[in-house]
């Protein structure tokens, strides 16, 4: 199969992502600059991290306005599958493909650091090769990661268990001190209603080979690849006449 | 016109004797704008016109040297047609006067040197020094300097991934805020700072030119007093946004051939970049003021020139390619203007709408600023530092209460409060974590990497200078070999007070005296570096704080290991010498408030036998945790190693040493102290599995290094005695969270004012 990863001018973790599919999970990847209009025929889109065009305004705010972010948006409404990490995230709150918004972390300062996290559902394209509750150990790095939406809203999110990760302590409970940003309900990762797009604010690809201190992120990338070999047919992105 | 008067010239920072050298090179009067040129490229910062005549001595070649000292940064080869390129710049001045901005753009400053010379970053590090986090100052300070080191490198996305923090009252009025930023290169790719090509275009890329900044240079050689915060204009502001778009674009635009020569605008701005570029290359320089994109309206050639607004870039262009480079530019949506073209001759001519109004030779604003042998003198103090009397250390503290203490003290604790608001794992290269002592990055494409590590220390350099700087090369090479690495090349910051001052200028030689024979000694090159100078506050100068960065090469990088000890059973070695000293140890300073004493002793030689010793060990892969011990000795070295290993306990034994230098009997409790708390040079803690033990034990031997098996690694206490005494006894879980937290509660306690 094949991955896109979109290049924001300010992605940072644009290669990382690239490198995780390419090198780690073995599959084709190709970076995909944010003015192009396609997506080169892939079968799954990572918007990556960083700070895409800056993100002096709001993170993500600007993204959406990128040319390559029509593709993305049509890719995911004919139910391809798409991953936005940290900044990727931000984008796709800011584009509306999902629900809520991120603001300022609680304390207020940026925080990097390995966290434990919990897969709430396995019934998307991303946590697939999961299995219900599992654990993973990845990095965050970000300042503003507070997960926010209006109370119907997040009752809504639940009720249609569209949270996919939480922070949680190494056993799997919740609690404010194991919630590293002051997320609500310690999100740290949801669905659309869909469940083909999926965004999460840790980093599954900077947590995937053991050299790195956690190969717990590569679960992420090799749920796609499950799902896609198990989809008939494929949603290849098309490319425009 | 104006006239150029005393005052004028006192308020650009000439001498009158430098005036003089002025009219001579230029032969007739500047103006000026010329004489504003002059400022900023003879200032201290841009000339190095103090220190100049002794780093000429530091040892710069070796058979791994692609690049030496005179370039944007220096490279080192790593093997595989690739360079590790690095180089470490400071930002005191600015960072004292607006902390934020002054550390970002510090941290902006050298990824520029590092990619242009055509290498992608991959790390930074940062040695800090800052005031006792007890004043409302310094805290403001330090939380001031760290986000703003987070914010420019986790925006542009490259790992922070390690350094070193001391906090003591001698930096209050003068925070050192010194950075390294490694990149990798082809070889091949490597790109200079030199204009070629009469008729070649000269490019402008990156931000406008604002009036931020000017006379940056000349701050940052000057001392402060009570009217520095109104200079606060002079410090830059940092876009790290637009750093990370013409890093990208430049390395891109690298790859098409096209440029000749490539150059960023730091301290000095377009000034230094045009004039450096030309006499580098030999040739003129011709520009135009007006073709400079500016941010604010009326601005003045002289302001122009001097500007040190951030972000910016110049290039020479192939002529007849432009439109390549024009092409990578536009992607990024960065506008390239040609302001000018490499003209035959050597001087750099300045327009303003063609009309020609500065007119230098471009080496008499580089190579032939002002070089001085100031006079030098024994400071009259510096013997009776050396001294410690039996009245100062009446009150002798149990092992115990030092530990207490010891442990929670800012210099030593945990720095996870600053290095948790760093991205360092951005670029899926860290492989050790921040807080394991060295930095390591893997090389990709390889099965290589990198170690790095910077260190300083102040109170050494203080009571010897000359020692305390071998000390320090020693130490940060050390900290390099205890993950594996090789040492193959270093890069010196040295920050000193005024050296105009005989005794500050003594300082200052013995130090870059002692690099030199430490370097030579253990065989690691200096490929660069920076000097900051005049750190100094109504008159009081810093710890003379010369800086050392050393990167490593590891040819596998997965042997590397860390400071935390792996497995409960294992063997805990002392490789070198435990000798009591005492003198300039934080023990000292902590409990007795005394910074005093003799300087360790060091024998490069063994210092370079016990390196070798641990890099072969690694590298065998006979040992599991390696851990040099510094700041608070053998007791505090050893709880560290027991450190985030989930609450792995040691227990040891070390055998009484008296303190050096004095009669005190080896089992009195001061004696008990210095064996514990000494900081004696040239020792690690290691950790082995039993069945590695002979094998260590022998490689020890054979390279003639003491080596001494202490204790073992297990149980859930720090249990330490000294000739079978007990000392210390702490829970691992106490301590270490003392230790974790230390930073973090002082930082959180509201400032009063």
């Amino acid at each position: 199969m094949k991955f896109a990863v979109v290049v924001f001018p300010g992605s940072n973790s644009d290669y990382d992502a690239f490198y995780a599919a390419s090198h780690v999970v073995g599959e084709q990847a190709e970076l995909v600059w944010h003015k192009d209009t396609d997506l080169k025929g892939a079968d799954a889109v990572i918007l990556p991290g960083g700070f895409a065009h800056g993100d002096y305004l709001r993170t993500g705010a600007i993204a959406r306005f990128s040319p390559i972010m029509a593709a993305v948006k049509s890719f995911a409404d004919r139910g391809g599958p798409v991953l936005g990490i940290c900044n990727g995230f931000q984008v796709l709150l800011e584009a509306g493909l999902l629900p809520g918004a991120m603001v300022r972390n609680d304390r207020i300062k940026f925080v990097s650091k390995l966290v434990p996290i919990r897969v709430e559902q396995t019934d998307t394209p991303f946590t697939a090769a999961c299995f219900s509750k599992q654990m993973l150990s990845l990095p965050i790095a970000h300042g503003e990661g507070n997960y926010y939406a209006p109370p119907d809203q997040l009752d809504e999110i639940e009720k249609n268990r569209q949270v996919i990760f939480r922070y949680a302590s190494p056993s799997g409970e919740l609690g404010a001190e194991w919630n590293p940003n002051g997320s609500l309900n310690s999100i740290a990762g949801i669905c659309n209603r869909q469940r083909n797009v999926v965004g999460l604010m840790p980093h599954p690809e900077r947590a995937s080979e053991l050299a790195l201190g956690s190969a717990d992120g590569r679960v992420v990338l090799a749920s796609v690849v499950k799902a896609i070999a198990a989809q008939v047919p494929s949603p290849k992105s098309q490319v425009p006449v | 016109m104006t006239v150029i008067d005393t005052a004028v010239l006192e308020r650009h920072g000439i001498k009158p004797d430098e005036y003089e050298r002025i009219q001579q090179l230029m032969g007739r009067e500047p103006n000026l704008l010329e004489l504003g040129l002059f400022s900023v490229m003879w200032s201290e910062h841009c000339s190095y016109k103090s220190s100049r005549v002794h780093l000429k001595t530091l040892p710069t070649s070796g058979p791994r040297v692609v690049q030496g000292p005179g370039e944007n940064a220096g490279a080192v080869d790593i093997g595989d047609g690739l360079c590790a390129v690095f180089k470490i710049e400071s930002h005191n001045h600015p960072s004292f006067i607006e902390p934020y901005q002054g550390a970002a753009t510090g941290v902006g400053g050298i990824i520029r040197d590092i990619f242009t010379m055509g290498a992608r970053p991959i790390a930074l590090l940062n040695a800090l020094r800052f005031g006792s986090l007890d004043t409302p100052l310094a805290r403001r300070v330090f939380e001031g300097v760290v986000a703003g080191i987070g914010g420019y490198g986790n925006s542009i996305g490259i790992p922070t991934v390690g350094g070193e923090i001391v906090f003591d009252e001698m930096y209050a009025g003068n925070p050192l805020v010194n950075v390294l930023c490694l990149g990798i290169a082809h070889k091949d790719d490597i790109i200079k700072g030199a204009a070629k090509g009469t008729g070649n275009p000269v490019y402008y890329v990156g931000a406008k030119t604002g009036r931020d900044g000017i006379h940056g240079a000349t701050m940052a050689s000057a001392e402060f007093d009570e009217k520095s915060a109104e200079k606060r204009p002079a410090v830059q502001v940092g876009d790290p946004f637009m750093e990370k778009l013409l890093m990208e674009a430049c390395l891109e635009v690298m790859k098409t051939g096209a440029v000749v020569g490539i150059q960023d605008m730091g301290a000095a701005g377009f000034t230094c970049s045009t004039s450096e570029m030309g006499s580098r290359g030999g040739v003129g320089m011709s520009v135009d003021v007006l073709n400079v994109p500016q941010r604010e309206t009326g601005m003045t050639p002289y302001e122009i020139m001097l500007s040190e607004s951030q972000e910016r870039m110049l290039l020479v262009v192939e002529r007849g390619r432009e439109h390549e480079v024009e092409a990578v530019f536009e992607k990024w949506d960065l506008h390239a203007v040609k302001v000018g073209e490499v003209t035959e001759g050597t001087r750099l001519e300045i327009h303003e709408r063609g009309t020609l109004v500065a007119d230098v030779p471009n080496r008499a604003l580089t190579d032939e600023a002002p070089v001085y042998n100031r006079p030098m003198e024994v400071p009259l103090w510096q013997k009776s530092v050396q001294e410690i009397s039996a009245a100062d250390l009446a009150a002798t503290p149990s092992a115990q209460q030092a530990f207490d203490r010891l442990i929670a003290v800012p210099t030593i604790a945990s720095k996870r409060w600053a290095y948790r608001q760093y991205d360092h794992t951005v670029g899926t290269n860290t492989i050790a974590q921040p807080g394991m002592s060295a930095a390591v990055v893997r090389v990709k494409g390889t099965s290589r990497g990198l170690a790095v590590s910077v260190d300083g220390n102040g109170r050494f350099c203080y009571l010897d200078p000359y020692q305390g700087a071998i000390l320090v090369v020693a130490e940060a090479s050390r900290n390099v070999a205890c993950a594996g690495g090789e040492p193959i090349g270093a890069t010196n910051n040295l920050n000193f007070g005024n050296p105009e001052r005989p005794e500050i200028m003594w300082q200052i030689g013995e130090a870059v005296r002692g690099i030199g024979d430490a370097c030579r000694a253990l065989n690691v090159p200096i490929t660069g570096g920076n000097v900051s100078l005049y750190n100094e506050t109504d008159g009081r100068a810093i710890f003379p704080t010369p800086v050392l960065g050393v990167v490593g090469l590891l040819e596998d990088a997965s042997k590397t290991v860390t400071r935390a000890f792996k497995t409960i059973g294992s063997a805990v070695v002392l490789l070198g010498d435990n000798l009591g000293e005492i003198g300039g140890s934080e023990y000292l300073a902590t409990m007795h408030d005394l910074v005093a004493g003799r300087a360790p002793e060091i024998n490069l030689k063994r210092e370079a036998a016990l390196q070798a010793l641990i890099v072969k060990l690694i590298r065998d892969g006979c040992i599991e945790s390696a851990h040099d011990c510094s700041e608070g000795g053998l007791a505090i070295t050893l709880a560290e190693c027991a450190f985030d290993t989930g609450g792995i306990g040691v227990s040891a034994d070390v055998t009484a040493v008296g303190v050096a230098g004095t009669r005190e009997a080896a089992d009195s409790p001061l004696s008990t102290n210095a064996t514990l708390f000494g900081e004696s040079a040239s020792r690690i803690v290691i950790s082995c599995a039993s069945r590695h033990l002979d094998a260590v034990m022998s490689a020890a031997r054979d390279a003639d290094v003491t080596a001494r098996e202490i204790g073992r690694v297990g149980g859930e206490t720090i249990r330490l005695s000294v000739n079978g005494q007990a000392a210390i006894e702490s829970r691992v879980s106490d301590a270490e969270s003392a230790w974790a937290t230390a930073i973090e509660t002082k930082m959180s306690r509201k400032a009063a004012s």
